[in-house]
């Protein structure tokens, strides 16, 4: 891997979930740290996540896009306890020297779990930052050896009806697919997170193991994946397939480029309760830095 | 027979009961938003709910005639309530994307000329206007016949509710097609009657 991202902050740099039961002790505990971090190394101040507070537990769970288990926000957290998530595993295939189902409990035995605090952008115009906990989709790949003609990486997510009653209508066309190009799948802020809160990822969040692409707009960070396919050719994805001049297969937040119904401009924290303001949109939701690279000489207005 | 005892009922409900009940989710759902029932996002929740009784009163409004011709279930005295309780909703429903979701300015007007959806359920909203000036008797007095035509205003306005609804779902989604089912349905049972009652 060319660099590892450096997560310049921890859980220990978290507020405490305890923290959240009392907003006037957050806002409180928030006014202290401003007053520390005054003092503190200038280092932290040029890194974006040094201002991230991150959502509480229950906005983080009982928020959700999660159509096998209903359209409206709180199903899949009423729903998606019936989702059996062990055993598990992932078939990895395609245009790799290794393909096969690889267990999850093997999968975590190999791999190193790491925090990540990252903004997450939903395409309709709401924002949250989840403290993650997961690795990086490449150390994944590379379990199964990616081979060099793959440009490509294709996911699914499980499908059972019998476990998703939200997959009785025909809202999309099951199972969820989505896609990345290689150069993105393997970029090191591209994780697969298996907890929250250094919990395990509740079901409701994409349990047992979701994609987190945090500088794409949050359907493309697809949940509960059981099939990773390496290809040549670009993937169908979802909700491209569903409206595809609503939703361009690279979905990179952009305030720039406005989706035809919403606009991307700006949008709401949640948490902020009925009277919270509305801040505007960071291109590549704040990693631009790290990211814009990618597109170099991409018309992003075309590519949406 | 039930509709003489339904109706019997009706006679001992004044109108401000009507009122009163109609403007119970209104205050509840903004009690929950401000007290955190409404979850994670209340305001998308709030605004949602209002728009969604809105549509409901107009489906309402919509059954008073059809009940009354079909089933002799007479609840005419309750329309004009109904009618203005829609539009109060809807007025609330307009508010708060206006002053709680979308906020800003600029943004408020790319959205009505620019957003499908929008513009549908603003000019719905527009269409409601004359409909809620004229709901007095002075107005029904003055107007003489062209009130009832004004007043088939309604139908459009139901049907623009409906699309609204429609389109800003993502995917394809069963409840808001079951919206606009139902008022075509309503709509439908008018028809037939309007068309005879002119070859008599």
């Amino acid at each position: 891997m060319a660099h590892r991202w450096k997560n310049t902050l921890s859980l220990k740099d978290v507020t405490p979930e305890s923290a959240f039961l009392n907003r006037r002790q957050l806002i409180a505990g928030a006014a202290a740290g401003v007053g520390l971090s005054l003092g503190g190394p200038r280092a932290r101040a040029e890194t974006q996540a040094d201002t991230l507070t991150p959502n509480d537990w229950d906005d983080i769970t009982t928020y959700n896009n999660y159509y096998e288990f209903g359209t409206d926000k709180g199903d899949p957290a009423r729903n998606a306890r019936t989702l059996t998530v062990s055993p598990w595993s992932v078939t990895i295939d395609g245009l790799v020297d290794r393909p096969g189902a690889y267990d999850f409990d093997e999968i975590m035995a190999k791999m190193t779990i790491e925090e990540r605090l990252y903004r997450f952008r939903c395409v309709e115009a709401w924002s949250m930052v989840v403290p993650w906990n997961g690795f990086e989709l490449a150390d994944l790949l590379d379990l199964a050896g990616v081979q060099s003609a793959a440009k490509y990486v294709a996911f699914e997510t499980v499908l059972r009806p019998d476990e998703m009653p939200g997959v009785r209508y025909p809202v999309l066309d099951w199972p969820y697919v989505e896609g990345l190009r290689l150069d993105e799948a393997l970029h090191p802020l591209t994780i697969m997170a298996t907890g929250i809160y250094g919990r395990d990822i509740p079901n409701q969040n994409g349990a047992p193991l979701r994609l987190v692409v945090p500088w794409k707009y949050g359907f493309k960070s697809i949940k509960s994946v059981v099939r990773i396919t390496l290809t040549d050719k670009e993937p169908p994805t979802s909700w491209n397939k569903a409206n595809a001049r609503e939703y361009g297969f690279y979905s990179n937040v952009n305030p720039e480029v406005n989706h035809p119904r919403w606009s991307q401009a700006s949008e709401r924290q949640i948490g902020g309760g009925l009277f919270s303001a509305r801040v505007p949109t960071l291109m590549f939701n704040g990693y631009g830095d790290e990211v814009a690279g990618l597109y170099a000489g991409m018309d992003l207005k075309k590519n949406f | 027979m039930l509709q003489d005892r339904i109706n019997g009922l009706a006679r001992q409900v004044p109108v401000w009961a009507v009122w009163l009940l109609g403007l119970v989710p209104a205050v509840w759902t903004f009690y929950l938003g401000l007290t955190g029932g409404l979850g994670a996002e209340p305001i998308k929740a709030l605004e949602r709910e209002l728009g969604e009784v809105a549509l409901q009163l107009v489906i309402l409004g919509l059954c008073i005639t059809p009940l009354r011709r079909y089933l002799g279930v007479n609840l005419i005295r309750f329309r004009r309530a109904v009618g203005l309780l829609a539009f109060t909703y809807v007025s609330l429903h307009l508010l708060v994307w206006l002053v709680l979701d979308v906020q800003i300015w600029a943004q408020i007007w790319a959205d009505i000329l620019k957003r499908p959806y929008v513009t549908v359920g603003f000019t719905a909203f527009l269409m409601m206007i004359p409909l809620a000036l004229t709901s007095n008797d002075l107005s029904l007095r003055r107007l003489g016949p062209r009130w009832r035509v004004l007043h088939r205003l309604t139908y459009a306005v139901a049907i623009l509710a409906a699309v609204h609804f429609i389109w800003l779902s993502k995917g394809f989604q069963i409840e808001p097609l079951v919206y606009l089912a139902v008022i075509l349905a309503l709509l439908g049972l008018r028809w037939r009657p309007m068309r005879q009652s002119r070859r008599v």
